[in-house]
């Protein structure tokens, strides 16, 4: 593992950024808005004669972590997206960077745009709407990090879609996560879901954090839930490992490296 | 030992072969010229010597290292270049062989820029995005881009596809001069008949997958009777049988 080759290609994308503030507002674009719509709609909640003041916490708790996962799973895919779309794929894949000091790469700038994405909007939730998220407790940090991994494993499974079906599938970058979040109870707990997919929810790690959370808003820290976000996101994450490897060999069996941004 | 030795190389999808069984081998500071009509099987050779593809059979040793086992290695000392592959057009040019230059872990990089620079007449536009150069500066940053880690052996994919001739003469120039002064073994792909016979000391002709005739340009000249490689290339590519 090269941290020279690693920061080259981080170098390449923070070099947009750079020269781009568009991009750079782009990226804190999205959480803000989400913030400021639920931030309000929480408000309006714990204003009214039935609304308890726990779920206007929970709602704005639900949307800030729940754009860490987000953020982090589009900031590799994008990442990707952006080498193909450039078409400079080829030159990348013929350097001496290994696949997953790539990955690396890809990993440690979506840790970046997630930072300035999220971090914003958890700024904007103390100042508009007096909501501290790190008053949950040093425990935040356990949530950031599960929902981090998880954003990474279901990237992962998205690069290895466009490996295999090209430019087809660069939907998915932005798709598929929201695709999860109805099993992911961020808003909810997992009970309110129908038995039927409660064991789909618990099988995401989000769902575990979010249970988590919503727990920490009442003081309690529930370490069963942590170490099940935990243990899913070793076992996702090596499967989406083992699905990247298997679709990368596939591509260079298949020549799919040399017309992949077409 | 040989810096680029195949045998056996084949590349098949499905019911298609499209490189059926080649070897060729070409010593320290050899230019070998890939010659070949569409569909010969030139890029799929390339793309196998440079690890994107893996063969369906044979061995490719780059530099000593079997490309199958231990790409890695050889890439780090190889290098690229092809109109074809875009560098990010974002990016400045600077930054772009920056980022290579990391990628290639080039010592020095920022003095290894400025020669380059200097060489390659690139001072102009270094700051520039690559996506806002002509096709002749692009050019000239792609081969300072194949040329930032000094490779031993180097690929070059239709180097001058779409230069004026001058752009087109300039960068033959500056591949004689670079290879003479480095000794870097160069496999050179091009329909540019001209410019394989003025660069390479041996020539493979491709078709349908396979070499059906190799040699040096004047003994390819030779064989066939003809006064340059173009005529030599469409007796091939015709079926024409090689003049007694």
């Amino acid at each position: 593992m090269s941290l020279r080759r690693i920061w080259g290609l981080m170098y390449r994308h923070l070099a947009l950024y750079r020269r781009s503030w568009p991009r750079l507002l782009e990226l804190m674009y999205w959480p803000v808005l989400q913030m400021c719509i639920w931030g309000f709609t929480a408000s309006f909640l714990a204003g009214s004669a039935s609304g308890p003041a726990l779920a206007g916490s929970a709602l704005l708790g639900g949307v800030l972590l729940w754009e860490v996962a987000l953020r982090s799973q589009m900031g590799v895919a994008v990442s990707f997206l952006e080498e193909l779309w450039s078409r400079n794929l080829g030159h990348v894949f013929v350097s001496p960077i290994r696949p997953w000091e790539m990955l690396a790469a890809l990993v440690g700038i979506s840790f970046l745009r997630m930072i300035t994405g999220v971090v914003p909007a958890i700024l904007l939730a103390f100042l508009l709407y007096a909501f501290n998220l790190f008053a949950l407790g040093p425990v935040v940090v356990l949530f950031f990090a599960n929902l981090m991994v998880m954003g990474w494993w279901v990237a992962l499974g998205v690069v290895s879609l466009i490996l295999r079906h090209g430019a087809g599938a660069e939907a998915l970058a932005w798709s598929v996560l929201f695709g999860l979040t109805p099993f992911s109870a961020v808003f909810y707990p997992v009970s309110v879901l129908p038995a039927a997919l409660q064991p789909v929810a618990l099988a995401l790690p989000s769902a575990h954090v979010f249970e988590g959370m919503r727990a920490a808003l009442h003081g309690v820290v529930l370490w069963d839930q942590l170490a099940w976000a935990v243990g899913l996101n070793a076992v996702w994450m090596c499967a989406g490992l083992l699905l990247f490897a298997g679709q990368f060999r596939q591509a260079r069996l298949s020549g799919a490296l040399l017309n992949i941004g077409e | 030992m040989d810096a680029i030795s195949v045998e056996g190389l084949t590349k098949r999808y499905g019911d298609v072969l499209a490189v059926d069984g080649i070897g060729f081998h070409a010593a320290p500071g050899q230019t070998l010229g890939l010659l070949g009509g569409n569909g010969a099987g030139k890029t799929t050779t390339i793309a196998m010597l440079l690890g994107l593809l893996i063969p369906t059979a044979g061995r490719i040793c780059i530099l000593g290292h079997d490309m199958a086992r231990d790409r890695f290695a050889a890439l780090a000392r190889m290098n690229f270049s092809s109109p074809y592959i875009a560098l990010p057009s974002r990016l400045s040019v600077a930054e772009n062989l920056r980022v290579y230059g990391h990628l290639y872990g080039v010592k020095r990089l920022e003095a290894r820029i400025r020669e380059l620079a200097l060489e390659l007449d690139l001072n102009g536009f270094l700051d520039r995005p690559a996506g806002n150069l002509s096709a002749g500066q692009k050019t000239r940053v792609t081969l300072a881009k194949a040329l930032i880690n000094r490779p031993d052996v180097l690929l070059l994919d239709e180097p001058t596809a779409s230069l004026d001739p001058d752009a087109g003469d300039m960068v033959r120039s500056w591949l004689e001069r670079y290879r003479a002064e480095s000794g870097c073994t160069i496999l050179l792909a091009s329909h540019n008949m001209g410019e394989v016979e003025r660069l390479c000391d041996a020539v493979l002709m491709l078709k349908q997958g396979r070499i059906v005739d190799q040699g040096s340009p004047a003994a390819l000249l030779d064989r066939y009777g003809r006064g340059d490689l173009e005529q030599v290339f469409l007796d091939i590519a015709r079926n024409r049988t090689v003049a007694a």
